[in-house]
Formats: structure tokens, sequence, C-alpha cells
């Protein structure tokens, strides 16, 4: 986020897109119902009707995977009205004329037919965002995880340069991360392009300084994301560790994840649960859970926090650091003599310019956002206040695309999936959690009332739901969440394994995989399959 | 809450200070410790005025007034201990006190379950001198995990009203009736599960007496050891909510919300105040494992699995090369387990042959 969450009761317009904030992010959620209740105003676009979309001012159901063409639309409208902030566009960013040209083409009733959603809702949507003096975008995997997640990203920055709406209180682009510690993983350097810190692999300077920290030549160019080292499983890759990820069944389609880590020589997992993607290992090691390991994560905001050990881990478990060091000790690889996590975080943060200013001691008290970039740096919770990373903010010329794959005759219906709030990921933790089941017990699919009539479905029945990749059995649950010819479906039961189905496309610069569009088929079973399934 | 920054004074227990425009009796009181007694105050809440017990003195009223509820003016002579006052909250408290089952109740029913025992040893009202009728009963046929709802104990502060409507604003529940026939209750006095209650636990933290109680917790109510707290960061979302983990002896056996948690300022979800049972599930792995030549995976000593993870890597990267062998972290683990996985292929490999599960 470029925002600390503290702003989110703060804004004078919100924009909500890609983001069922109040089932995933709950907490967050509160303080967008108190901004609302202040009296701000706003934006919700999303396919399905969640529960924001219920508190919103304008509401744009859009069709799944429309969403460059909405965002095109509202720039086309800002920059028309003379709504767009022309002292911010001269002063902090560069080649805006390009840019306000390359609008001109993409009108609101263009977009309505790309979106499904009237022009004069894109416009009020606008209108709204472009007025307000405090506007601020929220958004998850429901921009990223497209083929053009990279577009959807650079079309809401696109938006927030015209308008102003960065390095301000209650303003800014923000991304609500999904997992405690997903923002550590990539700050760490967890990636295939950057050292800790975000210090680039291509970049000659930072190849030179880790050469000289590690002793040995480095490749100078970036690696391979886990999307490409997955399909290079038994051609290039014959080896892996995998830390913490049940693969085989977040990712998308899951026989080919399967094929893939069954092709490996070698796999070796390190997890707190034998999951479906451990149980295919050569060698499983258990690992120290939340509550019993000291660490640091750091969450959406940036915001570097400690972690406790509060009980022992279990039998012989142990911290991942501690196995990871063991492993890299029997192989001969040297700096891996670390005492303590304290050990380990304090070389982080002398080498990665964003910690430079933290150390185990100091971030005690939660109280630091990086970048915190020399010492007795308060750290920076609102990003670009003065200046962009690069200097001056660049405006992207983004085109719409049609998602990997459209609706068809043989896949008439949009599949998109998501998270429920009272189930997370694969549920290999609330799965295990008492009284969990009283509230979620089993997956359904979301269908709008009047398809599952017009499709010759009955409603808590079971019906067969197909890919071009598979096809799964899940229950049926009409609701009006969904809108006609869209359903949707978590990933988190292991008996509905939805990514059979996904993975029709992926971001070519991120490798990020198209999990909101998936075209379909839904059918009911007929009455021998159904007592099979129910 | 300043307007301007501008400062204004007010004589609070023959001392003068300092105030900003908007600041109400008891912001200035607790601001200089003078421990004013409250029930339905929740620093969180708009100041609700129902219990009374935070009245003080304040010089040309006839009666004590509710600091919670005043803002201050310019030139007030406030007392907050004086004898008349400390007798009136006695009082208020034996009241209290009158209608409920019990007082002292166990800590794990509640961040601020223990604030009414506190309250009535520090006054020491528990005299029986009100023959109190008890107002809430018990609703003991919701039997949803994760609330109890003891309303047997309930002395109608509101603050679990306040919190869900304020805080969470999910409005899932209310007041119904008046006086001894007070019940906090759902729509149609139904179960939790059927109103639009998320069972975020707001409600159970903030009840000053217990009567909405974490029933997860009190599973462990018969376990001897002494009750620890240790403060960490709730394990699922990106938010970062920090937590307080309660403990007794090795055994997790509750969370707490974190009121001073930057991330949350107290709030939690479903997941992060109810779903910790995973941590210690029989699932749990204890033992590292190796495949064997049955092709099944064998719990073995670290030693072994520690050989034959490395061997497998040495072999490969020997037959293959460096650019054959790959790292995948992940989200959920520590920043220390990150950056050893990064060290491991980089320092080990010379490759940039790492990922994380943020692509899917």
């Amino acid at each position: 986020m470029s925002n600390p969450l503290s702003d989110m009761d703060k804004p004078d317009v919100i924009f909500c897109i890609g983001t069922n904030m109040t089932e995933c992010h709950p907490v967050a959620a509160t303080r967008i119902k108190k901004a609302l209740k202040r009296g701000a105003k706003m934006i919700v676009a999303d396919p399905r009707k969640i529960q924001l979309a219920e508190m919103a001012d304008v509401y744009l159901p859009i069709r799944v995977g429309s969403d460059v063409a909405l965002l095109l639309a509202m720039a086309h409208v800002i920059v028309r009205d003379d709504l767009h902030d022309h002292a911010f566009i001269e002063e902090r960013t560069l080649d805006a004329d390009q840019f306000l040209e390359h609008l001109s083409e993409f009108t609101p009733e263009w977009a309505s037919t790309i979106t499904e959603v009237p022009a004069a809702d894109i416009e009020k949507a606008a209108k709204l965002y472009g007025a307000g003096d405090k506007g601020a975008i929220y958004y998850t995997l429901g921009i990223t995880e497209h083929i053009c997640g990279v577009d959807n990203v650079q079309s809401l920055c696109n938006l927030a340069l015209l308008t102003g709406n960065l390095g301000r209180e209650g303003t800014g682009i923000n991304p609500m991360r999904g997992q405690n510690n997903i923002q550590g993983a990539g700050d760490v350097g967890a990636i295939p392009s950057n050292y800790p810190g975000f210090q680039k692999v291509d970049d000659p300077e930072s190849k030179a300084k880790f050469e000289a920290l590690y002793g040995r030549e480095m490749d100078g160019e970036r690696g391979i994301t886990k999307v490409k080292a997955l399909n290079l499983c038994g051609s290039e890759i014959f080896a892996m560790l995998i830390d913490g990820e049940n693969t085989v069944v977040s990712d998308p389609d899951r026989k080919h994840c399967e094929h893939a880590l069954s092709s490996l020589d070698h796999l070796v997992v390190i997890d707190i649960f034998l999951t479906e993607t451990a149980q295919m290992a050569d060698v499983v090691f258990p690992a120290s859970a939340f509550a019993e390991t000291d660490g640091v994560c750091t969450n959406t905001e940036r915001r570097v926090q400690r972690l406790r050990q509060a009980v022992p881990p279990p039998g012989e478990a142990k911290p991942d650091w501690w196995i990871i060091c063991q492993l890299a000790k029997r192989l001969g690889f040297e700096g891996f003599e670390y005492e303590s996590a304290k050990d380990i975080f304090n070389e982080l943060c002398s080498i990665s310019p964003i910690y430079t200013g933290l150390d185990w001691d100091r971030i005690d008290k939660s109280e630091y956002q990086w970048p915190a970039p020399e010492e007795g740096h308060p750290g920076t919770p609102i990003l670009h206040e003065n200046e962009f990373t690069n200097g001056r903010g660049l405006f992207k010329l983004v085109r719409y695309r049609d998602p990997a794959e459209t609706i068809s005759e043989a896949f008439p219906v949009w599949l998109t999936t998501g998270r429920r709030l009272q189930a997370y990921h694969t549920r290999t933790q609330t799965g295990r959690s008492a009284g969990i089941d009283y509230l979620l017990s089993e997956e359904s699919l979301e269908i709008h009332p009047e398809d599952v009539d017009a499709w010759g479905l009955q409603d808590r029945e079971f019906c067969r739901l197909s890919s071009a990749r598979g096809s799964v059995e899940v229950r049926v649950r009409a609701t009006n969440r969904s809108p006609r010819g869209t359903v949707f479906t978590s990933f988190s039961f292991n008996d509905v394994p939805v990514n059979i189905l996904t993975g029709s496309g992926y971001d070519p610069i991120t490798d990020t995989a198209e999990l909101k569009v998936c075209p379909v088929r839904v059918e009911a079973l007929d009455k021998s399959e159904s007592d099979a399934a129910g | 809450m300043s307007s301007n920054g501008i400062q204004h004074q007010l004589i609070l227990d023959g001392e003068e200070v300092n105030f900003s425009a908007g600041e109400t009796l008891y912001e200035i009181a607790e601001r200089h410790r003078k421990e004013i007694p409250t029930l339905c105050y929740d620093p969180r809440l708009e100041p609700f005025g129902a219990c009374r017990l935070c009245v003080v003195e304040l010089e040309g009223a006839r009666n004590p007034v509710a600091s919670c509820t005043t803002k201050a003016t310019a030139g007030m002579v406030v007392k907050t201990q004086s004898e008349p006052v400390e007798k009136y909250r006695k009082t208020l408290l034996e009241m209290v006190v009158s209608e409920n089952r019990e007082v002292e109740v166990d800590p794990l029913r509640g961040y601020a379950s223990q604030e009414l025992g506190k309250l009535t040893d520090r006054y020491q009202a528990r005299t029986g001198r009100f023959k109190g009728a008890q107002s809430g009963q018990l609703h003991a046929t919701d039997d949803n995990p994760f609330i109890f709802r003891d309303y047997d104990l309930c002395i109608s502060c509101n603050r679990c009203v306040r919190v869900c409507a304020e805080q969470e604003g999910d409005h899932a529940i209310a007041a119904m009736g008046r006086g001894f026939h007070k019940q906090i209750t759902t729509e149609f006095n139904g179960l939790l599960k059927d109103s639009s209650c998320t069972f975020c636990g707001q409600c159970v933290q903030t009840c000053p007496t217990g009567a909405l109680a974490d029933k997860k917790a009190l599973r462990a109510a018969e376990l001897p050891e002494p009750l620890q707290k240790t403060r960490s960061v709730c394990p699922y979302c990106g938010v970062g909510c920090s937590v307080d983990l309660l403990s007794k002896g090795e055994k997790l056996v509750g969370i707490h919300p974190a009121m001073d948690g930057p991330a949350n300022e107290g709030a939690l979800c479903v997941k992060g105040q109810f779903a910790f049972d995973f941590v210690q599930h029989t699932d749990r792995l204890s033992m590292p494992m190796v495949r064997g030549d049955d092709g099944e995976l064998h719990e073995t000593d670290w030693d072994t699995a520690l050989d034959r993870a490395a061997d497998g890597f040495a072999k490969t990267l020997k037959k293959h090369g460096r650019h054959s062998i790959y790292g995948i972290a992940s989200g959920r683990t520590p920043s220390e387990a990150n950056y050893t996985m990064q060290q491991f292929i980089r320092r080990g490999y010379g490759t940039h042959y790492i990922d994380n599960c943020s692509r899917a």
C-alpha cells in the first residue's frame, strides 16, 4: 500500500476494485465502514454483488476481466470534464500529453459494450473519483490475477496520477496483500528479480555487491518465475526446495502441477502438515508454526512486526530458517552460521536499503513502515510524498485485451474464483480449527437463481462444472451475489479442487495466472451421479 | 480533537491542567492518571453515559456529572475523588453486583472480563446490601462454538451492541426491553449464526463482566498452569493484526486482540480470533520423513533426513548443473525463512531461481 491502514477512514472518495475486503481483509474493511459513516463516498467495481457493493454509492458490476476498459473510460471522462489535476501532472509526471491523447477514443459508450455496465454509471464513477479532493484506490487479486494484471495495475496508477491522488493522506494506490508475510517474502529477496530490499539482480552494482558478499560469481540476469519453473520440471528443473506452500492445491491447473512435481528427481518440502504437496516429496521436514517461532513479518502497509514464540513446537519440529541453514551447511555453503532469528534479521537490515534504519530491537513495538533508509529514520507511512522512486510518475498507454479464454458454445459461463471469510487458502489451518466447520463446512458454486432455473439445476444439489482442462462436482447455491452468466467458487476445499479448471492464461510480465476468469459449462448431474456425489 | 491546537485550562483536583476543545472530562482525567472507574466505557467507542460510575463533582452543578459524556469548558473546577462521589460509585456498584450470578469470572472469558470484579474489589462492593432481581437471561440454545451468551452476567452496558455497530459496522445485536427486562439479543431473539454476526469476537472482548465469553478459550479453564500472554501477529491475511497469544504451560489456549496493535487497534476477524487450533493439531508433523524403497514416507531422525535432502541436491547439481535447482519460499513463513531460502539458492548456486507464492 502506498498509504497506511490508518488512512483508510480519511478519503473523500473510496474506489474499491477487485477486492472482496469484508471477507478477505475484514479488519481493514471496518475502517472503510467508518469512512462511509463519516460521509465518504464509495465506488465499487466487482462482477459479484459482494457486501462492499451493497454499501457503495456507485456500484459497477463489470464483466470479469473487463477492468482496463472501465478504467480507460473513467480516465477519459476525467480529462473530458477537466477534472484532472493540472499542477500535479505538470510537476510530478512525464509524457502526459501522449496519454491524454491516447484516452480520446475510450468513451464510456465504448467501455459499456465491453464491461456490460451502463455508460451513465461509468460517467458517475469517473466524476465522483475525479472531483474528490482525497481519492483512495484499494484493490486485491481481482486486479492482478488476470492475463492483463499489470495493465490493470497501471490503469489504476494512471487514474491516481491524473487526479493527483498520490503522496498525500487519505489517497493512494493500495493493494491489500493476502498473506501475513507475502510483503516480507518479496522484501527480503525471495523473488527471481531482486536481491533483498529490491536491489535488482540485473543491476551491475547490485551484482558486484552480492558477489563480494557471497564470495562467488552471480548470474547477471533474472531467474525464472515459479510458473515457468513448474513448466520446466523434468526438462530443465530437476530438484526443488519448497517451504510452506501447498503448490498442488493453491496453484492453477492442478494436474499440470502434480505432473510437474512428480517429474522431479528430488523434491524437499518444509511444512507444518503433510499437505498434498508434501505427500509428493522425497524428504519432508517438520517446521515450527505461528505461536512457536520468533521472527519478523511485514504487513500490507509495509509495517515490519515481530512474531513471538508462546509455546514449543511439536516433537522435533524446528524453525524454517534452522532447517534451511542445516541443509545449506551439509552442502558446504558458507554464511549460514546463524544462531537465532535475530541474527538473521539484523544481517538482512545491514544489506537491505529499505531496512537499513531498522534492527530486531528497534521494531519491538511495530512502529516502523519501510523504507527506513538510515539509522534514526522514522519510517515512511506514506510513499511518494515528494518524489516517485524513479523521479517522475509515468503514464502507461494501456489498451484493453480479452481474457485468455472467452465464453463459447462449449463453455458459455464465466467462472471467477476467490476466497470466503471463514476459510483461508487451502484450509490447512482453518480446516483444522474447531468450530470453523459450523460456519462453513463445504464448498458451493454461487449461481444467480434465474440461471439455476434456466440451466435445469436444483439449489443445494450437486452439479458438474467443467472447463477445457477438467471438471469438478460441486453443490449449487442460488444467490443474487452472482450476476446472470457468471458463477463463483473458492479453491479452499480439497474435495472441490477448482484449480483443476483454472489456468487458461498468465500475465506475460508477472506470470500471474488468470484465476479470476475461466469459461466453464455447468450441468446437472443425472440421478445416479447425484446420489453418489451427495 | 484540538481546534487549531489552542489550549484551554480547567482545575482538576486542585491543579490547573490544559485541554483541547472537544475533550471530555474523562479523557482529560485519564491523561492525568486519575483512575476514574468505568464499566460502559471503551475508548474506541462513542461515550454512552449509562453506568454512571465515572461521575465527578463539578463546581456549580447540583449533581455529579458523568465525566465520559461531559465536554470540558474553560474554567471548570472538577473533583474526581471526593468522598460523596466515591460513596455514590460504591452504591452503584453494589446495585450492579446484586444483579449478577457471579462477579469473579475466569479471565479466559475475554479481554475485558475482569473489569467488574476488579472494581468490586476496589470499592469493597460485595456487601449484599441490595437484593436485586436478575436482568438478562442466559441464551442456552445458541450452540455456536465460539461465543457463550451467558447473559445472567449482563449489566446492560451496551458495549457489545456499540462495538458491533460502531467498530464492525455489522449491527448484529441490539438491546430489547427496559429495566430488569432488558436483554441483549439478535433479531427475533435467535441464534447469532442467523444474524449478521461474523463471529469476529469483538463483543466478547469488550464485555466487562464475561457475560459474553470465548467458548474456545474456556476449554482450558481447568488447566492448572498460570495464563501467559505473548504479543505476536495474526497468521492469516496481510493486514497484520497484532494479537496476544494466550497460553497455559505448553498449551495455546486462545487469542486476544491487541488494543494497541497499529494495524487493527483491537479488532480481529473470525479467523484471527478463533482459528488457532491448527497449531497444536494432532496432524502436525513432528518428525522428519524420507521416502523409502517401498515408495512411502517414513519418519526418521534429522541427520538421516538432512543427509538425504543434501545428497539429492548435490546429485542434481552434478548431473544437471546449477540452473536445475529451484526454491519456493512462502508468504506465510517469517522473513528469516524467506531470507535464508533466497540465500540458499543465491549463495549456493549463484542463480536467481527463487520465488514465493505471490503469483497464485
